[in-house]
């Protein structure tokens, strides 16, 4: 018995030692971000291109004089984890600002804690329940799941193409975004006409794809789903023939996804931010150099694949930091404040204008259809 | 009739990968009694070493025959450093430490390789070859013929060879099998050696077709172990039988009952195999002494 | 059968005997009236109460695992189940908590019991193998169910009340689940103890000589089952009220391993091991968040080497290890 608690007070002694004595000086960014688990594709860049910024504005004097330290914690694509680490966060890092949640399970799973705490909150995640109904101490960079339904049936009505089949993932992303597929099909005139769904992990969808090409009348595909899924997609739709125009989602605004499926992705069209294409933008819009020189940087330091995700870190980064410069300081109310005042801000994502009501800032033009061409991004608008 | 016979298609080819990662399971169980809960993770050793092979410039052929020798060699280094020492424990004790080796290889590769995606080239091209309105890969062919080798291989190497012979007859009686001159220390350390190689083959078969990322293993792994138990545990023909038979009730139920469910399949399946024929389609009837 | 009997001390009287032999526990449950002094923040609270957990949920697998040798590699279901029950009643149909909470373990008790009936003639890895495969077809289904369950991303809970009164904030939660981890390692000692007990252990010696000595094997095995799970799903639901999240994560494999993982490794057949791996294996992931990259591998490593060099696991070695310094 005397071991056990020899044992218990060694542990206690481990535990107590363990904690940061959190110094006064640095200007703390939280991060809960899904860097491992299928939502590495988002998370991993998010995380590169935060460390990224504040390693340069560290360079270049801080913010407000004082050093920005970056403490993240990776949740593995697991919202409970996510709201445990928000809580490791808030409580024991002391840290100023979140910006974080790559899903929107994680965000919602953390906004309790946030709202108590009343710390300012930077999601990374698409849901459109993240800022619908607007809550005080949340905020988003990334475009809605409902957005990128009404992109692509904008442009598919364009092309003439009605009766669509959705093929989506089963990962929170997926779903949310067939949710708001089906609600936002018939407003816009489309009809769906098949309804399949695969896994994240799954290595063969052709069995669904198969399904779909049976039924009469189906004109295009329209994936919902996150990097590496729809990537084997593309190589069974290749594998069977399928000749039909295919839209993926902004989940795979990655050059990763590329990469993974090589010849299979051509002709594929998405919506998504500006910062894949920064070199065909004209010289007259305001993003076109913040995503040249996002891209410059990021790939300067040998980060790997340019994606939209790494460009909303940017943004909430960038925001998050004009909001304190205004402020003049890193008070959480005030500093809530100044980013509901965002205005005309250019990120990579779009021009951002906040409100009381309105704490996305960005609008259906901030959405550019794209399609791969030759193994490269080509606008498509 | 096309869509049944493309299910057909991808559940063969699936089916295959299956089989290869249940005979590891039956190959290590028959020698040691150990179920080798790091299987899944030989396989996506196979493919994500040649990858990184391939990508470092190294033509296909020779990536992939490295990767399986790599592979192979980590087998030993398993079978020698996690898995002898702990000879005497408990099923329970030895199921955890395969976990931790599995978790030490996924582990090992996330923190070298990254967590992205890989794809390795096709063997001969990806023109899809259409039959009765069914396409199929040159890869799945690959895929299938390759195990069917395989197997064909395996069969040969336990009836006829001394080796072989011996880990036969270590799995039935140790003592017995020591007392006839085997060497049964070096059984288990090729068994590993055999199974590993075997995964890596696996997966350097199918990357190609799906790609592979450093966590592929881990649901690979379970349902290797279910197709084993499905073709009952430590028998070769029921290792294959099981995967085939796995891969084709998944694609079918994916095709016609419902896609979501699919990945319950396999375990519906096992539940309703352990219940009415525990021993699997091929396995030893279960006798337990008294 | 060989039991590892307390030394008793000279005085021979009953009561003294059963204090002696409960000493660990008023020492443990002094320790844990004492931890909310000196616990800095929250957060730290939020640590000892998944470490509370998690000891409770390995005894109770312990029970299974280490007394009747019934391997299960799908119990965090029972868990998963506990907390989606509570959170849909709660959070859906508006139940009071305290119902939601009794019903909930009530429909998981009787899962259990019908499960068990079905696969416990099964033994060794075909058990394993049955337990995994139900484990994970129950967290498929709450991943799937999106209408009923909210799908991946999991569903809000509302806050636990009892007649009236909410329970809210980590300090109120600790000291209901440090009461429910002391519950857990009385009621499971005093399991041990009795003539019950110890037919659970001849259970695990020998079933066939256990048989022949009248005891009955089935029933007990069931009997266990069930209630190991009925206490995983009591601690679902109470931990849903608590993280007022619940996700489909809960109840999936991984989860299930860590639970075993725990059991092993702090000692089958040993309740203070089991609170000892819980606290171990709780506090690990803590400590390793900061190698990012490399926990995975951090942990798989300490795993094996603990399996290989502690084989019973860590409470039995260090104890036997004590016992013969004493002899």
């Amino acid at each position: 018995m005397k071991s056990f608690i020899r044992a218990a007070l060694a542990a206690g002694a481990l535990f107590a030692t363990g904690s940061f004595a959190t110094a006064a000086e640095p200007i703390k960014i939280g991060a809960a971000l899904s860097v491992t688990g299928p939502a590495a594709f988002l998370g991993e860049p998010e995380l590169k291109t935060l460390r990224m910024y504040v390693d340069k504005t560290n360079a270049e004097g801080g913010l407000l004089g004082r050093q920005i330290e970056l403490v993240s914690y990776d949740d593995g694509s697991d919202a409970a984890r996510a709201n445990s680490f928000a809580k490791r966060l808030i409580e024991d890092d002391h840290v100023d600002v979140l910006i974080g949640g790559t899903t929107t399970g994680a965000t919602m799973g953390m906004y309790p804690l946030v709202e108590k705490a009343e710390i300012p909150f930077i999601s990374l995640g698409g849901g459109v329940g993240i800022v619908e109904p607007v809550k005080k101490w949340m905020f988003k960079v990334a475009h809605n799941d409902r957005m990128a339904a009404e992109r692509v049936f904008v442009d598919a009505k364009k092309r003439g193409l009605t009766k669509i089949a959705l093929l989506s993932e089963t990962s929170g992303f997926g779903q949310s975004g067939r949710k708001e597929t089906l609600a936002a099909a018939p407003k816009a005139g489309v009809e769906i006409v098949a309804d399949e769904t695969y896994g994240p992990t799954d290595t063969d969808v052709t069995a669904q794809l198969a399904k779909i090409r049976a039924i009469d009348g189906v004109q295009a595909i329209l994936v919902f789903g996150l990097g590496e899924g729809p990537a084997v997609v593309m190589k069974n739709i290749a594998q069977l023939g399928i000749k039909l125009p295919v839209y993926q989602s902004h989940g795979v605004a990655s050059q990763e996804f590329i990469r993974l499926a090589g010849a299979a992705a051509e002709g594929v069209r998405l919506p998504a931010a500006a910062i894949l294409v920064p070199d065909q933008l004209p010289d007259s819009d305001p993003q076109k150099a913040i995503e040249e020189d996002y891209v410059t940087l990021y790939t300067a330091k040998g980060n790997g694949d340019i994606s939209t995700f790494g460009g909303h870190a940017r943004d909430a980064f960038f925001i998050w930091k004009a909001a304190v410069e205004r402020a003049g300081s890193v008070d959480k109310a005030k500093v809530r404040d100044e980013i509901e005042k965002t205005a005309g801000f250019a990120g990579t994502g779009g021009l951002v204008t906040m409100s009381p009501e309105d704490h996305l800032g960005l609008n259906a033009a901030a959405f550019h259809m794209i399609e791969i061409r030759g193994g490269k991004w080509k606008l498509a608008d | 009739m096309s869509q049944f016979l493309q299910s057909i298609f991808s559940g063969v080819t699936v089916g295959a990968t299956y089989a290869l990662v249940a005979l590891g399971f039956s190959i290590i169980y028959n020698a040691s009694g150990v179920i080798n809960f790091a299987q899944g993770e030989f396989i996506m050793l196979g493919g994500m070493i040649a990858a990184f092979l391939v990508a470092a410039g190294v033509p296909l052929a020779l990536a992939v025959v490295a990767a399986v020798a790599v592979v192979a060699a980590i087998g030993v280094i398993v079978a020698k450093i996690a898995i002898e020492p702990a000879r005497g424990a408990d099923v329970t004790t030895l199921i955890i430490i395969t976990i931790g080796v599995s978790m030490v290889l996924r582990g090992a590769v996330e923190a070298t390789m990254g967590k992205g995606g890989h794809a390795l080239p096709p063997f001969s091209g990806d023109k899809p070859i259409v039959l009765a309105g069914a396409t199929m890969l040159p890869q799945s062919i690959w895929v299938v013929a390759t195990t069917l080798a395989l197997v064909a291989g395996l069969a040969l190497f336990f009836e006829r060879t001394r080796l072989g012979k011996g880990i036969l007859a270590t799995a039935h009686n140790r003592l017995a099998a020591q007392l006839v001159g085997v060497d049964t220390r070096r059984v288990l350390t090729v068994s590993f050696c055999l199974s590993a190689a075997l995964g890596a083959i696996g997966g350097v078969l199918i990357a190609p077709i799906a790609n592979t990322s450093y966590d592929a293993g881990v649901m690979l792994g379970l349902k290797g172990f279910v197709a084993a138990t499905i073709g009952g545990l430590g028998s070769g023909v029921g290792a294959v039988a099981g995967g085939l038979a796995l891969g084709l009730l998944e694609s079918l139920t994916a095709g016609y009952l419902s896609s979501a469910y699919k990945d319950a399949v396999a375990f519906v399946i096992v539940l309703v195999i352990l219940l009415v024929r525990p021993r699997g389609m091929f396995g030893a009837a279960i006798s337990s002494r008294v | 059968m060989t039991v590892a009997s307390p030394r008793t001390p000279p005085v021979s009287s009953r009561a003294s005997r059963w204090a002696f032999a409960r000493a660990p526990t008023f020492a443990f449950a002094a320790a844990l009236l004492v931890l909310p002094s000196i616990l800095p923040n929250a957060y730290y609270f939020d640590v000892a109460i998944r470490i509370a957990i998690n000891a409770t949920l390995a005894i109770a697998l312990n029970l299974l695992i280490g007394y009747t040798g019934q391997i299960s590699l799908g119990h965090a279901a029972f868990f998963g189940l506990g907390a989606y029950g509570s959170a849909i009643l709660v959070g859906e149909f508006d139940w009071p908590p305290g119902a939601a909470l009794v019903v909930s373990a009530a429909m998981v008790g009787a899962l259990a019991y019908v499960v068990a009936r079905v696969i416990l003639r099964l033994e060794g890895h075909y058990l394993a193998m049955a337990t995994l495969g139900l484990g994970v077809i129950a967290s498929i289904a709450l991943t799937n169910e999106v209408g009923l369950t909210g799908g991946p991303d999991g569903m809000s809970v509302p806050d636990f009340s009892i007649l009236g009164l909410r329970v809210a904030g980590e300090k109120a939660w600790y000291w209901i689940f440090a009461a429910a981890l002391v519950a857990a390692i009385v009621l499971a000692g005093n399991l041990i103890d009795s003539p019950a007990g110890r037919a659970l252990r001849a259970l695990h010696g020998s079933q066939t000589a256990a048989r022949s000595v009248g005891v009955d094997a089935s029933a007990f095995k069931t009997r266990v089952f069930v209630l190991s799970a009925t206490a995983a799903a009591i601690m679902g639901s109470l931990y849903a009220h608590y993280e007022g999240f619940v996700t489909p994560g809960l109840a999936a494999f991984p989860k299930s391993v860590q639970l075993v993982t725990m059991v092993v490794v702090g000692g089958m057949a040993s309740i203070w091991g089991s609170v000892l791996g819980a606290a171990l294996l709780s506090l690990a992931p803590e400590l390793l968040a900061r190698f990012e990259g490399y926990e995975t591998l951090a942990f798989g490593a300490i795993l094996v080497a603990t399996m290989i060099f502690l084989p019973r696991g860590i409470a039995p070695s260090l104890s036997a290890r004590f016992r013969r310094k004493e002899s």
